[in-house]
């Protein structure tokens, strides 16, 4: 795999292709994000990290990527289990459900995070049982902005398995328990290893999508400093406060931590796929 | 080990896959089930399998009752026409899978896993390509590995359904052959289904004709090409004639025809349209100068050229044997 591969292609123009591509690429997401570092360089080394390591943006960057994590993580699973659901089941009102799972993507997510946060709040329809039975409050707290961005990230992990399950033959759960296997084995050996690459990268967008996320959670997190406040809000915080450098700090530090989460999704996405096609 | 098949009816929904079929084969017995698509007989191998419930009706392995038996208890191999192989694992690891499912009591240790693995890959003569995916193999090679896959779990019974299928004629001829020298090597009962009757009629030691999810005719290969049972069979295995006469109809094989250049007794004239010289065999087109009806008839190349006709000659035809059957209720003609 080099950058040319000598063979006659059935679109012409490899070349053009890849320069508008790089050019592309560079408006929309080079020079934007690597003015925000240029604007971080201006000042000292020394000034960055008192900007990063104040107590209020630590605790941010930990809730804002422990919360996008965890809920990823929990997509991950719920989301397998909706698609698998929507896929091997018919049942009255399967398309209703399917059309369901696109709605977080199409709410504004400010009204997302209003009605999240009227049904969870102390008085809210699931706020106030959850509270009088188990004592757990969501509003106002971390725990509301792991809901907010599990809601947001739901349909990601759905979408992107979906079509990977669809295509999954039911033989091979048949050959698998005509071998002996459990159904908990067949899942295990057969299914997963079979949707991982999928479900890896259903992850690494429902998690990006959930660090970067503001209009859901700003109204059910409360902003709390030091306890529910997510990084995106300190960097809106800093702006206002013409806080420029401040404010691009924070979100080079998030920039890097990302990107390098993110590379680790891709890295692990490559070796669960390194039986595919065209690798020898 | 024998299986039984009593009284099995299977519906998917408002569709008879199979009714009330009962069938009987032996240990170490190759039997082909054969019949056009939708006649059942792939539905019948997977409640053999346990890969469908019947909706009534008994399977019994060596005379036990395994109807309720999981497909995972069964002890059966199955080969799927598509292979099923599990593309993220390597070769090696497809066969040792069923060895490797086993719960750890029963679980060989990992020098047994990779001696038995090892053993059959060289019965399929395939011992090369451990290490690789199944996406670098040939359609052949895969259904061989999905064949030792299968194997290594030491099943009492191999079902196989079409299982060469999806190959080129190439391919699937001579892996036609190699299952029956690996059977004959093996002793497995094994069934193995196809829609093929050439395949059936080559591989099998015995073949059983489905039509419309019921058993038409259980015999062996010259059996069931030679005297068949009833019309549908005879329509399925080969070419045949029909000729309408008084109260039903006769079955005429084309190569069962007599060619004479002049009349004979009980021979009736007719005109050839066209000859078509196929290798060996010629097949003329003839009509019947009384009705006009179409027949077709097959004789040898050497026959032929000292016949010495040409097309719009008369000739003579009389059938060396043929087969009445009566108009109505046609099941009635099966021969039990």
């Amino acid at each position: 795999m080099l950058f040319m591969r000598r063979s006659h292609s059935v679109l012409p123009g490899f070349g053009l292709a890849l320069g508008f591509t790089l050019a592309y690429l560079s408006l929309l997401v080079l020079i934007p994000l690597s003015a925000a570092f240029a604007r971080t360089f201006t000042i000292s080394w020394e000034a960055f990290l008192a900007h990063v390591t104040a107590p209020r943006v630590v605790a941010s960057l930990q809730l804002s990527f422990g919360a996008a994590l965890a809920a990823a993580a929990v997509n991950a699973v719920f989301g397998l289990l909706v698609a698998w659901v929507l896929v091997r089941y018919r049942f009255p009102g399967r398309r209703v459900v399917d059309a369901l799972v696109d709605l977080p993507f199409a709410l504004p997510t400010a009204v997302a995070g209003i009605a999240l946060t009227a049904i969870y709040a102390g008085n809210g329809w699931l706020g106030e049982p959850l509270l009088a039975l188990t004592g757990v409050k969501v509003a106002f707290t971390p725990l509301g902005v792991f809901v907010a961005l599990t809601f947001i990230g739901l349909p990601f992990v759905v979408r992107t398995v979906q079509p990977v399950l669809e295509d999954l033959e039911k033989e091979l759960e048949e050959a698998a328990q005509s071998l002996g296997a459990t159904p908990a084995q067949t899942f295990s050996r057969v299914i997963l290893p079979t949707v991982m690459p999928a479900l890896l990268t259903g992850f690494a967008l429902a998690f990006a999508r959930a660090v970067g996320e503001y209009g859901s959670v700003i109204f059910i997190a409360g902003n709390m400093p030091l306890v529910s406040e997510i990084a995106p809000l300190i960097i809106i915080a800093k702006l206002e406060q013409y806080d420029y450098a401040g404010a691009t700090s924070v979100a080079v530090v998030m920039l890097v931590a990302s990107f390098l989460l993110l590379l680790l999704v891709n890295l692990l996405q490559w070796w669960s796929r390194r039986y595919a096609e065209n690798r020898d | 080990m024998s299986i039984q098949v009593a009284g099995v009816s299977k519906h998917f929904g408002a569709f008879e896959a199979l009714h009330d079929v009962s069938l009987e084969i032996a240990p170490g017995e190759l039997v082909a089930l054969l019949g056009p698509s939708g006649s059942g007989k792939t539905t019948l191998l997977r409640v053999i399998a346990g890969l469908e419930v019947p909706d009534a009706g008994r399977i019994l392995f060596n005379g036990d009752d395994a109807t309720d038996r999981r497909v995972q208890e069964r002890e059966v191999g199955f080969v799927f026409q598509h292979y099923a192989l599990f593309r993220h694992m390597t070769i090696f690891e497809n066969v040792a899978f069923g060895l490797r499912v086993r719960p750890r009591a029963l679980r060989p240790g990992e020098p047994e896993i990779a001696r038995r693995v090892l053993r059959l890959l060289k019965l399929v003569q395939l011992d090369w390509l451990a290490d690789r995916y199944p996406h670098q193999l040939s359609g052949g090679q895969r259904q061989r590995i999905a064949l030792a896959r299968a194997l290594a779990i030491e099943p009492k019974v191999l079902l196989l359904d079409e299982p060469f299928g999806a190959l080129d004629a190439k391919v699937r001829k001579e892996l036609r052959r190699w299952l029956r020298r690996l059977h004959d090597e093996i002793h497995l009962t094994s069934v193995f289904v196809t829609h093929d009757q050439e395949e059936a009629l080559e591989v099998a030691d015995r073949v059983v004709v489905v039509n419309k999810g019921r058993i038409e005719q259980v015999g062996t290969p010259e059996e069931v090409y030679d005297h068949p049972a009833t019309p549908f069979v005879y329509e399925f295995l080969g070419n045949v004639n029909v000729i309408e006469s008084e109260g039903g109809r006769d079955y005429v094989r084309p190569h069962e025809i007599e060619v004479t250049a002049g009349p004979q007794s009980g021979s009736l004239a007719a005109l050839v349209d066209h000859a078509v010289k196929i290798g060996p065999v010629v097949r003329l087109e003839v009509s019947r100068r009384d009705t006009g009806e179409n027949l077709e008839v097959e004789l040898p190349r050497d026959r032929f050229d000292r016949l010495g006709v040409e097309t719009g000659a008369v000739v003579w035809l009389r059938p060396r044997r043929s087969r009445f059957f009566p108009q109505s209720a046609p099941h009635e003609a099966k021969i039990a």
